[in-house]
């Protein structure tokens, strides 16, 4: 009788593969314990869900292919009141779909994590084109005031490792959380090594021990507030009205409106050093900064290496967290450098947390390439010169 | 009672089933709502179910409030969506019983395409729908299920789209279990919703509830007693309405029109998705 890990292991395959972004994140969300997922089919994220249809039954979990990303998104909150880790995926016109029911999943703290494999738009756009179109609509598309947690990978190892971070501060933060890769990296082959369990941490969300004085949306001291699943006898009410520590709505009520969605916002931003992720390159003397994300910022290392052989004080600042935006790592940038140039295959979305956090310090300068290509090293290279003698 | 119901008092339903905090409830004088509630209660205890093991799963609108005052395991989910959130429910730990309250609204209009798929793959879940003809929650709006002619207010001339028959739907779709009943009188809908939660598969009860504060103030039917008397008049059991339609004289036939028909609609087995998914993780599992 084989362990639930062992029947992972198996399921997964051989531990060196050639495989896609997709892949990677089915992969990732496997390893960190998923057991459900729903979802509906779209160019480029289809296969995140047709690996999760092979793999899930082969260890016992369920994958449910449902009538729309509307539904995708609701069945995953109900499986996840069950307990279960899950995950769907998705690309940009799903997503716009499924911005309701992300809302209520932040509303009632249900832990679940959704890939977005960015193409293009707005509308249907170039389905088969990679962008990173949504990178607003991520922040803001859910209507209400909240934060929300937004992982961006720049490989398919990184797709791997990303997801399971995704669920595990799902699961600790009781939040959704959103992996956004797009169609280039989803569909872009790379060599995976597939971790051993224990090269990586996993995180299950905090759970009430107590039915005597069970208040099911009372925070512990972190305000996660402990979880009871459906089934556990603990009979809890979930609400996406504005409701009390109880759970009971209480949606007339100014002062536990502000309370609950002032806890929901404040259990986000007091946990970024949990969630806050980038990588630097050359910060220490650094002149000109790239600032970039995604598949972008891969492109961006070479160029940065390139530029330095022709004597321009280059470096790269990677975000991989992006939401909440960290705010402090870019404001410390903008502290020594003279310019940050922002590529993004967009027409202009992280530039505008960055420009916030620079606050005029230094020159913020777009980059802004759509239509399904990459920056090409050549252009940003040309970028960079450029900036290298413009005025401060 | 020729059902062979065991009678409850509202008493004895109210301490075993109902959260104190929760009440008065927000219906209005002369709602069917604390009906339903009531038929649905006694129907769970009718069945026997360990209500720690029972999920009550909702939409948006008046009818979806009723899972807040059960004192169990409830999700009051998004406008429409009550079927998709119970679906993830069932398919990730199918020991849970769930019953759907939804409304004519939530369930058949932005829900609709939920319903149908639903049915499709056959999830094992009791729903009550409970059709009032209208929007009530937000104060009278038209409706799938609003009368031809019916006044609303978005209707102000009258309606002139045709009305959905939940139950033709749902009997097509190939639903193992599916009723109508008016709330008017006890036995018949209790027996049905035991019937439903007992039934391995969908089951849909649809239940016809007066909302004089919305409906029927805009149709005539404003005072209580007039709208209650009005669905008594207003249904026809399945047998009769079917001999009616084959034998009945002209004039008997005539007075079918603006009725209802009510009854068991369908009644038979159909595998489940959770069955069906349960056998193919044995066949695949490794």
């Amino acid at each position: 009788m084989s362990t639930h890990r062992e029947l992972i292991r198996r399921a997964l395959g051989p531990r060196v593969q050639f495989v896609q972004g997709d892949d990677a994140c089915a992969y990732g969300a496997v390893l960190a314990g998923c057991t459900f997922f729903a979802g509906y089919p779209i160019t480029p994220a289809t296969e995140v869900a047709e690996r999760m249809s092979e793999i899930l039954p082969l260890i016992g979990g369920c994958y449910i292919q449902m009538e729309d990303e509307i539904a995708s998104m609701g069945a995953l909150i109900g499986a996840s009141w069950t307990g279960a880790k899950v995950m769907t995926s998705t690309s940009g016109p799903g997503f716009s779909l499924m911005q309701e029911n992300l809302g209520y999943a932040i509303m009632t703290e249900t832990p679940c994590v959704v890939v977005n494999v960015q193409r293009s738009g707005p509308s249907t756009g170039q389905p088969t084109m990679g962008a990173y179109g949504d990178m607003m609509q991520a922040r803001w598309g859910t209507h209400g005031d909240h934060e929300i947690i937004m992982l961006c990978p720049a490989s398919v190892q990184e797709a791997l490792e990303i997801t399971i971070v995704a669920f595990n501060l799902s699961e600790q933060l009781r939040t959704p959380v959103l992996v956004f890769i797009d169609g280039e990296l989803g569909h872009m082959r790379e060599r995976l090594v597939i971790p051993d369990d224990d090269e990586f941490e996993l995180v299950e969300r905090p759970r009430a021990t107590d039915r005597a004085g069970y208040r099911p949306f009372a925070p512990g001291p972190d305000l996660v507030p402990p979880f009871a699943p459906f089934g556990s006898g603990f009979r809890t009410f979930v609400t996406g009205l504005t409701h009390n520590e109880d759970g009971l709505p209480r949606a007339s009520s100014a002062a536990i409106h502000d309370q609950l969605v002032r806890r929901l916002a404040a259990k986000i931003t007091n946990h970024l050093d949990l969630i806050t992720r980038y990588e630097e390159f050359y910060a220490d003397d650094c002149e000109i900064a790239i600032v970039a994300y995604g598949i972008t910022a891969r492109t961006c290392r070479d160029v940065v290496e390139e530029a330095r052989r022709r004597g321009i004080k280059a470096g790269l600042l990677r975000l991989i967290s992006i939401w909440p935006f960290p705010e402090h790592v870019v404001a410390r940038w903008a502290e020594r450098v003279r310019a940050m140039l922002v590529p993004e295959m967009n027409l202009g979305q992280i530039v505008h947390p960055i420009r916030e956090a620079v606050a005029g310090r230094c020159v913020v300068a777009p980059y802004a390439r759509i239509g399904g290509e990459l920056h090409s090293p050549a252009e940003l290279l040309e970028a960079l010169e450029a900036l290298q003698w413009q005025p401060a | 009672m020729a059902t062979g119901l065991r009678i409850k008092t509202a008493a004895e339903l109210r301490t075993n089933y109902l959260r104190r905090e929760m009440f008065p409830t927000i219906f209005c004088d002369g709602c069917g709502l604390g009906n339903v509630l009531n038929y649905t209660l006694w129907a769970i205890d009718e069945v026997g179910l360990d209500l720690d093991r029972t999920v009550f799963v909702s939409g948006i609108g008046c009818s979806s409030r009723l899972p807040g005052y059960i004192n169990a395991d409830g999700l009051h989910a998004t406008h429409g969506r009550a079927l998709a959130f119970a679906s993830g429910i069932r398919a990730a730990n199918p020991d849970l019983t769930v019953i759907v309250f939804t409304g004519d609204g939530d369930g058949a209009g932005i829900g609709g395409n939920h319903l149908l798929h639903t049915i499709r793959r056959n999830m094992d879940i009791t729903v009550i729908l409970v059709n009032n003809f209208t929007y009530g929650m937000t104060g009278g709006q038209s409706a799938p299920t609003t009368p031809d002619g019916g006044f609303s207010s978005t209707t102000p001339y009258g309606n002139i789209e045709h009305p959905l028959d939940i139950c033709e739907l749902a009997k097509a779709l190939g639903a193992p279990y599916v009723a109508r009943w008016p709330v008017v009188s006890p036995a018949q809908p209790v027996k049905s919703i035991a019937e439903g939660i007992r039934k391995r598969g969908f089951a849909l009860i649809e239940m016809l509830t007066p909302c004089p504060t919305a409906y029927g103030r805009r149709n005539g039917l404003k005072e209580i007693e007039q709208i209650w008397r009005w669905y008594r008049e207003h249904t026809v059991l399945l047998d009769e309405w079917e001999w009616v339609e084959q034998f009945g004289s002209p004039e008997e036939r005539e007075a079918l029109r603006g009725k209802m028909k009510i009854g068991v609609f369908q009644d038979t087995e159909r595998e489940t998705f959770e069955d069906r998914w349960a056998a193919l993780v044995a066949r695949e599992k490794l």
